[in-house]
């Protein structure tokens, strides 16, 4: 059965004055699915998330593409109805939860003030609803932390409040960028099942831009691997992990930690890393990751490739793995 | 929760208020005292003549002939019964002189500091929204060329304008005298007089928070609240007035207090060039005769102005920036 996605990206672009930072990105989401978007810093995922909100840093730009929410193309709508769809309908989790928060205004009113603006509420049945989504996070004692300021929280209880605006309108979407990088690793996991399960119970799409494949490996359905503003593969989470198609996806693997069952430990063994940086991606002529791949072949000087099927519901931009003959088998 | 913020500072300010008003004191007396010449000289010179008996004499009434250190004493003890004295020269207790002018300093520097607030913010926050573009620009040139003026040339350019020139505002004091206005016409009246010199004292503060208030807010766009206000499709003007502007004003408040003091001393310059019957005028006038008593009234009365404007300053903060503890 075909569902209509939640959000769908086509193609988008995104550029610097200087440079394009994202190059013609596409994907969709789905209802109640968690898509991972991951790759190093600097690879372009964190701007498109922030486009998708038209939430840009300034001088970066939607040089090309349309980002399709609820039929409407967000590149192009009103600032007015930008808004209405703002905190409603997509909602933004940041990574930084001590400086994400207003340092001079209550929790509460914080809270409250993302209700107000998307449902006619009177101030009370704000206060009320704000209690209710306390509670629905974790956040105990909610009277008193009402009335509370950002800096009387610790980091984990912070992204708590952040997570309960970010669901107090119901949204159709939730960004997540980078939501536990800045929380030690207890508290990771408690903040990963807290949004595991609204999404459940919201039936939430959600959006999480990570770097971290142990959190992608727990919780995502879906990933999709961004290598110097490209998708280079995208892939369901057991199949990416089992088989991933895009060396660079090999390696990000093989620099990482597993036992192989999908939990991640500590180990005394030297990880194999990715050798070279990354280019600038105006320089490469061919595939951008050619530079860097073990495995590269002639065709991969040729073009950039384009991101096409391996099998149903997972592609990626290699030439090898395009080719039956050509296939990595590093991971079978 | 406001009372209670007013109860902590006061509690945690006048311990700190007592020692600093009796260093205040001492120190200025000593100062004045290393001034040559006394009042008993100026008294003399305006007699015209005086004998070696008659000056002893006349030192003798005024407690200028005790040593240093009791003169001190004498003063303090004084100051402890709320007596600050008399003017050797005009013969009034020094607290009639001064009560009889702060009203007319206090409104002029008050009306100085709200207005150089009030514009400096709101230019302020006008360059930030422009930042880099044409207003920014122009508004930056007209306030380096504010900044760089001492005021009391603005003041005197200003009356060679408005009042020789243009015939629209009146030059000097702070009231028709005899006009006995009522109601409006009384207010409009102090408004004219008030005017010229309440700008010529503000315009450099509102230049310097206008700078402040712009930088406040340019960095406060940076901050990712900001980007988490856009997110909740708040509109732009809330997301300025509610999240940005608060966190903008905190530097702002820090140095408007402490401009206070300043605006004081700014205060006796201007109040010369527009002949506002003010502290400054006084306090002049009392440099110039040696009557000390009354500039040491004077200065008194400013240190503890400006130890309230602190209090005032520190409930203020309290009160935008709840991360300072008041202890």
């Amino acid at each position: 059965m075909k569902t209509v996605p939640v959000l769908e990206v086509l193609d988008l672009a995104i550029g610097f004055p200087a440079a394009r930072a994202v190059h013609g990105v596409s994907f969709e989401i789905h209802k109640g699915e968690m898509m991972a978007l991951v790759g190093e810093s600097g690879c372009g995922k964190s701007l498109t998330a922030f486009a998708i909100m038209r939430l840009l840093p300034p001088g970066a730009r939607i040089q090309n593409g349309q980002v399709i929410f609820d039929g409407t193309d967000l590149a192009t709508i009103s600032p007015r109805e930008l808004r209405r769809i703002r905190g409603n309908g997509i909602s933004l989790i940041l990574q930084e939860p001590m400086t994400s928060l207003n340092p001079v205004l209550t929790v509460g009113v914080q809270v409250a003030e993302i209700i107000r603006q998307h449902q006619n509420l009177s101030r009370a049945a704000a206060k009320a609803r704000v209690l209710e989504l306390f509670d629905l996070v974790g956040i105990t004692e909610p009277h008193k932390r009402y009335d509370q300021y950002p800096h009387n929280f610790s980091g984990g209880m912070r992204q708590r409040v952040m997570i309960a605006m970010a669901v107090a309108c119901n949204p159709a979407l939730l960004i997540a960028d980078e939501p536990t990088t800045a929380l030690d690793v207890t508290i990771q996991a408690q903040v990963m099942d807290l949004l595991d399960k609204l999404r459940r119970e919201l039936s939430m799409a959600v959006l999480l831009i990570t770097h971290d494949l142990g959190v992608v490996a727990q919780w995502a359905d879906r990933v999709a691997v961004m290598y110097a503003g490209r998708i280079v593969e995208t892939a369901p989470v057991q199949k990416f992990f089992s088989a991933p198609q895009h060396p660079y996806s090999m390696g990000l693997l093989n620099s990482s930690v597993s036992n192989g069952e999908g939990a991640w430990h500590y180990t005394n063994h030297r990880l194999s890393e990715i050798k070279g940086s990354v280019a600038s991606a105006a320089q490469a002529t061919g595939c951008s990751f050619a530079p860097r791949c073990r495995h590269v072949i002639a065709p991969c000087h040729g073009g950039q490739p384009k991101l096409e099927a391996v099998e149903k519901g997972w592609l990626a931009t290699c030439c090898r793995a395009q080719n039956q003959e050509e296939r990595i088998h590093e991971f079978a | 929760m406001a009372a209670g913020r007013v109860v902590k500072v006061l509690s945690k300010t006048l311990p700190q208020a007592v020692p600093t008003m009796l260093g205040i004191v001492v120190l200025n007396f000593l100062l004045l005292k290393m001034l040559p010449g006394d009042v008993a000289d100026t008294i003399a010179m305006e007699a015209g003549s005086a004998t070696a008996e008659s000056m002893a004499a006349l030192r003798e009434r005024l407690g200028l002939n005790l040593g240093l250190f009791d003169q001190v004493l004498v003063y303090l003890n004084n100051l402890i019964h709320l007596d600050l004295g008399k003017s050797a020269r005009l013969g009034a207790p020094v607290t009639t002189l001064i009560l009889g002018r702060l009203p007319d300093t206090l409104m002029l520097v008050l009306t100085a500091l709200g207005f150089a607030l009030v514009t400096g913010v709101l230019l302020g926050w006008i360059m930030s929204a422009f930042a880099g573009k044409w207003p920014d620009r122009l508004i930056s040139v007209v306030l380096i060329f504010v900044y760089a003026m001492p005021g009391f040339w603005l003041g005197l350019m200003a009356i060679v304008l408005f009042s020789v020139k243009l015939g629209w505002l009146p030059s000097n004091g702070s009231a028709s005298i005899g006009a006995n206005y009522q109601g409006w016409a009384y207010f409009i009246d102090r408004l004219r007089y008030l005017v010229m010199p309440a700008l010529a004292l503000s315009l450099f503060y509102a230049a310097i928070y206008a700078r402040l208030t712009r930088s406040a807010m340019l960095e406060v766009q940076q901050q990712d609240f900001m980007r988490t206000a856009a997110a909740k499709g708040l509109h732009p003007i809330v997301m300025q007035f509610r999240h940005a502007l608060r966190n903008a004003l905190i530097p702002v408040t820090t140095v408007a207090g402490m401009h206070l003091g300043n605006m004081l001393g700014g205060a006796m310059v201007i109040e010369t060039v527009f002949g506002w019957p003010g502290m400054g005028s006084l306090a002049l006038d009392s440099v110039i005769n040696r009557d000390f008593a009354v500039l040491l009234g004077i200065l008194l009365l400013s240190s503890l102005l400006v130890i309230l404007a602190n209090v005032i300053v520190d409930i203020l903060q309290s009160w935008l920036d709840p991360r300072i503890e008041l202890r």
